[in-house]
């Protein structure tokens, strides 16, 4: 039967020797490479289940009543699109697990394509010929931040709504344009009534058929150029090392997905995410305290909270506090990313095409700016939650704003040395793993020329 | 790998069972859980076990073209731009063309939203409004107590995001003390706009005993005493006041708008 398929198919389209390629491709094996898997997986889930949820979500900010199941929202009035989400998560069976399974599948696939870009970054594997293929990497970070920004903007919460209107505020602080193109984006001034119904196509159609596109191409890439390995013996810049697609990479591939699956499932079940029903309907003089965004937006929100009190103005213009954290700084932030394999390419004078990874010892100048840069962003992500830290450690909240204003200076700084160090150490040392360097190798680093 | 598959059919017996009780949601996770898992464990297991795992070694082709193909890509291109290049004329035409066409094609974005306007500068408050509070009760001059606060709109607006106001009572004895214009504040009432200067959150939170204002969102403070000017965090502007009267029924009323654009700045806020 599959035999009189599989002649019945190539008899008109004569695939066969595309066919015998693909099954015999080899996949190299490493546990790092797997972050990329992970991200692929929770994609596809969060199609499965989001597609389940738009069967049932209203996007609508027409106002009702609520009547439903739970009982303390009871003669409440809400927006038709939170009533859904109520009603979706009290009622509609499997609802609740499909939703929670979802959100949950959005903060795993962002953290592993962030844990995928660090594995790229620290291991040199955007250099030529892959720089394009880091570009469109980076495109898919940036749509993957919008798509679980609208997305949890949909259920019309309390704290989502001061999620939209904090978003609405940077968009107007961008110079010369910011009123208009908000304007355009809301409908109006906040809270324009089109704003839901806006963020719900470009939730599950705009974006993601972006993301569709774009991981086709990412992966059609891959195929292409073939995957990158580690230095061991045999293998070389012009071989690839590791298992064929068919049969072992399929099933462990595939086996990989059902894992991955299986532990969204479990969160899903078990761990209880984005409770709308706590957060109660969304009104603009409402506010919820502490408000903190999902994972992803930790880093745009203490930037927020960070920086200083300024802001230009000149000629009755200005340039309005929030435009400098939250427009120019992640502006900054993605310019320097689509940029980095041109600019290491540039500065290092290396142009040559690499299919072997670097281990980051390998390249302490890299590794050093790469922890630099997490330790920044890593400040600003804990300094989005300046209230509670205070709160927790019994300073005043202002202490601990004073406190991160130094961290994110100073600890990238601290970050790059130690890493530098650490790593012309374990160059020095001559060991295979971080584990196995003598102690004495940090004591007395030999200071050797730059070698990278 | 038999005991992962098994696990997982009966997991999935369980999850029908359970779909057609009724469902329970941490139940329906366990169960989905072990029955993606149990494929995962026995996949896993397989490829490992059962199938080939000496390495296999691939040799990497070449990726950049050959000299010859390239110039064979670009003859076949080269031909045809001749083609067109000797009608230049019409080929300017079709330029011209799709650049119009381009531009009409932008219009229907004007069609997104409506003109900003004056509305950043402006908000519902008008001279006589009632202060109201979210359910519409009007404020009677003695309905707050002294260091009472409340959340109050003009009337009939009260789902006006950018008129939310805060309305503070204070000692009436104190009342030469308070910021702003000696008129604006009658019989120790005192109103600021709500909405935060630095990124537009509620000023929701407010401490009797420092008389400041806290912002939840990004913990701006406003001193309310200095006329609700910012004294930590990033905001950099302080809260607009409304100017208040009581009026002869003896409700508290607006004299006007706030005489500022209330909320996070944009680009040309300075030019009203």
């Amino acid at each position: 039967m599959i035999e009189r398929t599989a002649r019945w198919v190539d008899d008109r389209l004569g695939a066969s020797s595309f066919t015998r390629e693909a099954l015999n491709k080899v996949f190299p094996d490493h546990w790092s490479f797997m972050f990329g898997e992970i991200a692929l997986y929770s994609f596809v889930v969060l199609l499965l289940t989001g597609t389940f949820l738009t069967f049932f979500f209203e996007p609508s900010v027409t106002e009702v009543t609520y009547d439903g199941a739970y009982a303390p929202l009871r003669g409440v009035h809400m927006s038709d699109a939170y009533r859904s989400v109520l009603d979706l998560s009290f009622e509609v069976r499997a609802g609740l697990v499909m939703r929670q399974i979802h959100h949950w599948a959005a903060l795993v696939f962002i953290a592993s394509i962030v844990a995928h870009l660090c594995r790229i970054f620290f291991t040199g594997a955007f250099r030529r010929p892959r720089e394009l293929n880091w570009m469109i990497g980076v495109t898919l970070l940036v749509l993957a931040l919008f798509n679980g920004f609208t997305g949890y903007s949909l259920p019309d919460d309390l704290l989502s709504g001061t999620g939209l209107r904090i978003a609405y505020s940077i968009a107007l602080s961008i110079p010369l344009v910011g009123t208009w193109m908000t304007f355009l984006i809301f409908g109006g001034e906040f809270p324009a009534d089109q704003i839901i119904g806006r963020l719900f196509v470009v939730h599950i159609l705009l974006i993601p058929a972006l993301l569709v596109g774009l991981i086709g191409a990412h992966l059609a890439m891959l195929w292409r150029q073939k995957h990158t390995q580690f230095r061991e013996p045999g293998r070389t810049e012009t071989n690839v090392v590791g298992s064929k697609l068919w049969p072992t990479y399929a099933a462990k591939s595939m086996g990989f997905f059902f894992a991955v699956f299986a532990v969204l499932a479990l969160l899903g079940g078990l761990v209880q995410i984005n409770p709308v029903w706590l957060y109660g309907p969304f009104e603009p003089q409402q506010v919820s305290s502490p408000a903190q965004p999902d994972w992803y937006l930790g880093w745009v929100d203490g930037a927020l909270r960070v920086f200083p009190p300024w802001e230009l103005r000149a000629f009755g213009f200005e340039l309005p506090n929030p435009f400098f954290p939250a427009v120019l700084m992640p502006g900054i932030t993605f310019a320097l990313l689509y940029a980095w394999p041109f600019l290491e390419a540039r500065y290092s004078k290396d142009h040559a095409v690499h299919h072997l990874l670097d281990r980051p010892r390998d390249h302490p100048v890299r590794t050093a700016l790469g922890a630099a840069t997490l330790a920044f962003y890593a400040a600003m992500f804990f300094a989005a939650s300046i209230d509670l830290l205070a709160k927790w450690m019994r300073v005043s909240v202002h202490t601990m704003l004073f406190i991160f204003q130094v961290l994110v200076i100073v600890s990238p700084i601290v970050a790059g040395w130690v890493t530098y160090r650490l790593m012309k150490a374990l160059q020095a040392s001559g060991a295979d793993r971080f584990g196995h360097m003598p102690l004495s190798a940090l004591r007395s680093p030999q200071e050797t020329s730059e070698g990278s | 790998m038999g005991l992962g598959f098994g696990a997982s059919v009966v997991a999935s017996i369980g999850l029908t069972a359970l779909y057609a009780l009724g469902g329970q949601p941490q139940l329906e996770g366990i169960l989905l859980g072990v029955s993606l898992g149990g494929i995962a464990l026995g996949l896993i297991l397989w490829g490992e076990e059962l199938m080939p795992s000496v390495p296999f070694v691939q040799e990497r082709h070449d990726l950049p073209s050959t000299g010859k193909e390239r110039g064979q890509a670009e003859e076949s291109f080269e031909a045809g731009a001749e083609l067109v290049e000797r009608r230049s004329f019409v080929g300017k035409m079709l330029g011209a063309a799709v650049a119009a066409l381009g531009l009409v094609a932008l219009f229907p974005i004007r069609s997104l939203g409506t003109r900003p306007g004056p509305s950043l500068y402006r908000t519902p408050w008008s001279a006589g409004a009632r202060l109201v509070t979210v359910d519409d009760e009007p404020v009677l001059a003695d309905g707050l107590q002294v260091n009472g606060v409340l959340t109050v709109f003009p009337e009939g607006h009260t789902d006006s995001a950018d008129a939310q106001t805060l309305l503070i009572r204070f000692d009436a004895a104190e009342a030469p003390d308070l910021p702003g214009p000696l008129e604006w504040t009658p019989e120790g009432f005192i109103a600021f706009s709500k909405v935060c200067t630095h990124a537009g959150c509620p000023v929701g939170l407010y401490q009797p005993q420092s008389r400041e204002l806290f912002c939840p969102c990004h913990q701006s403070v406003f001193a309310v005493m200095e006329g609700a000017k910012p004294t930590a965090g990033p905001a950099t502007r302080p809260l607009p006041q409304l100017p208040l009267a009581i009026d002869e029924e003896g409700y508290v009323v607006a004299q006007g708008d706030y005489l500022e654009p209330v909320g996070p700045g944009f680009w040309s806020r300075g030019r009203d």
